[in-house]
């Protein structure tokens, strides 16, 4: 049929009334309470009316393989040329985890941004102290005080760039 | 904090107060321990063992091999069945290796593997209800080592599980050291079979018995051992 249900709800109340469109009339009544039954269902019917429960995160994670746990090598080896294809295997396998070790170590060894920067501030008035004469001392302290606040003071804002 | 690392258990055995990970606060836990809701419970009797920061094993004396997802196995090809190739690879159940399942196999070309094959396999899936299913290639379609080997030659015999886990672990040397006066090549599968391969029947025999005697061995006693060894084998 053209048109579909979309068109028929359109048509006015009149024209439904007609005994010719009897059918019609009763279908689409039928359609409408149908809808809306469903729609009642899905609202309410599939929800179990229970206080709700939360799974609980396990804090054990299962780990079947002792390969992984061992941190055990892969099983072929080859030496003194035997078979170049394996060896070549061997040697890439063998450099990536030195790579892996030592960028380990670095990173253990390495001081971070952060850190560096934290440690250098709290440096920066002691060592201006000592490179300060006596008189001078007193004023850098004061210095120091009002330059601390006036940082904190001083608030960023947007600077709007000139238009020439 | 109870400390249970080293100790003896036994299959049923709870165990609590497991030390957790500090940064993630999860355990792990490896083969021989279950989870069942809240607590950990022994399936296998052995060591249990502990490695940083979360690691807990059971160590056992093994020789009947479990299929495990991700091990590399050896498996001696025992059947051709339409598209798959049936291998017996030491545990209670036949494993599937599909002929697509190599490094440049299409439906066309089909790898040349024989009835009686030695086959050096990843394995895929491993379920205690499902017979495990291996593969020849890696995620990139390679095949990194595996795929059929001893075709010409080499001598396949099987060890304990331990002995495996040891002669694969960092720490020991004596593959390494039998390399330095040797010429030779091997595939150590996760099941307990070895496979070597050397220049001649008497250096096979020889290196075998080196590594099935080693299981109990420290690391001087390898080293002497294959001083020895290697001294022997050129005729001093």
């Amino acid at each position: 049929m053209a048109g579909g249900s979309g068109q028929k709800g359109n048509l006015s109340k009149n024209v439904l009334q007609m005994k010719f469109m009897q059918r019609s009339a009763l279908r689409i009544e039928k359609e409408k309470s149908e809808e809306e039954q469903k729609r009642v269902i899905d609202d309410e019917h599939w929800v179990l009316d229970l206080p709700e429960t939360k799974q609980k995160e396990s804090k054990f994670i299962t780990e079947p393989s002792i390969l992984r746990i061992e941190d055990l090598k892969f099983g072929r080896f080859s030496f003194n040329g035997c078979n170049p294809e394996i060896e070549k295997m061997m040697k890439a396998a063998a450099t990536e985890k030195e790579n892996a070790r030592s960028e380990a170590v670095e990173k253990e060894l390495r001081v971070d941004d952060e850190e560096m920067a934290g440690r250098y501030k709290t440096l920066f008035g002691t060592i201006a102290k000592k490179f300060a004469k006596k008189r001078q001392r007193s004023a850098l302290t004061e210095e120091e005080e009002a330059t601390t606040t006036e940082v904190k003071q001083r608030v960023r804002a947007f600077l709007k760039p000139k238009d020439d | 904090m109870v400390d249970h690392a080293g100790h003896v258990y036994l299959p049923g055995e709870l165990i609590c107060n497991l030390k957790e990970s500090e940064k993630t606060s999860k355990i792990l836990v490896g083969p021989g321990l279950r989870q069942d809701e809240e607590s950990i419970i022994v399936t296998k009797c052995g060591l249990l063992r502990f490695k940083e920061p979360n690691f807990y094993w059971i160590d056992s004396h093994l020789k009947r091999y479990v299929a495990v997802k991700g091990d590399p196995i050896i498996g001696i090809v025992a059947a051709k069945a339409g598209d798959v190739f049936r291998l017996d690879i030491g545990s209670s159940d036949l494993a599937t290796l599909s002929y697509l399942a190599f490094e440049g196999a299409t439906k066309r070309n089909r790898p040349d593997v024989k009835v009686g094959d030695i086959v050096y396999a990843k394995c895929m899936v491993a379920n205690k209800d499902m017979e495990p299913e291996l593969v020849c290639i890696d995620s990139n379609g390679r095949s990194g080592g595996l795929g059929v080997i001893g075709r010409d030659g080499g001598f396949m015999f099987q060890t304990s599980l331990n002995l495996i886990r040891k002669l694969l672990s960092s720490d020991c040397i004596l593959l390494k050291t039998l390399g330095n006066g040797m010429h030779y090549e091997c595939a150590i599968g996760m099941n307990g079979r070895v496979w070597v391969k050397a220049k001649s029947v008497s250096h096979t025999i020889a290196l075998c018995n080196a590594i099935s005697a080693a299981e109990y061995m420290s690391n001087e006693q390898i080293k002497a051992m294959c001083k020895k060894l290697t001294n022997a084998l050129a005729g001093f």
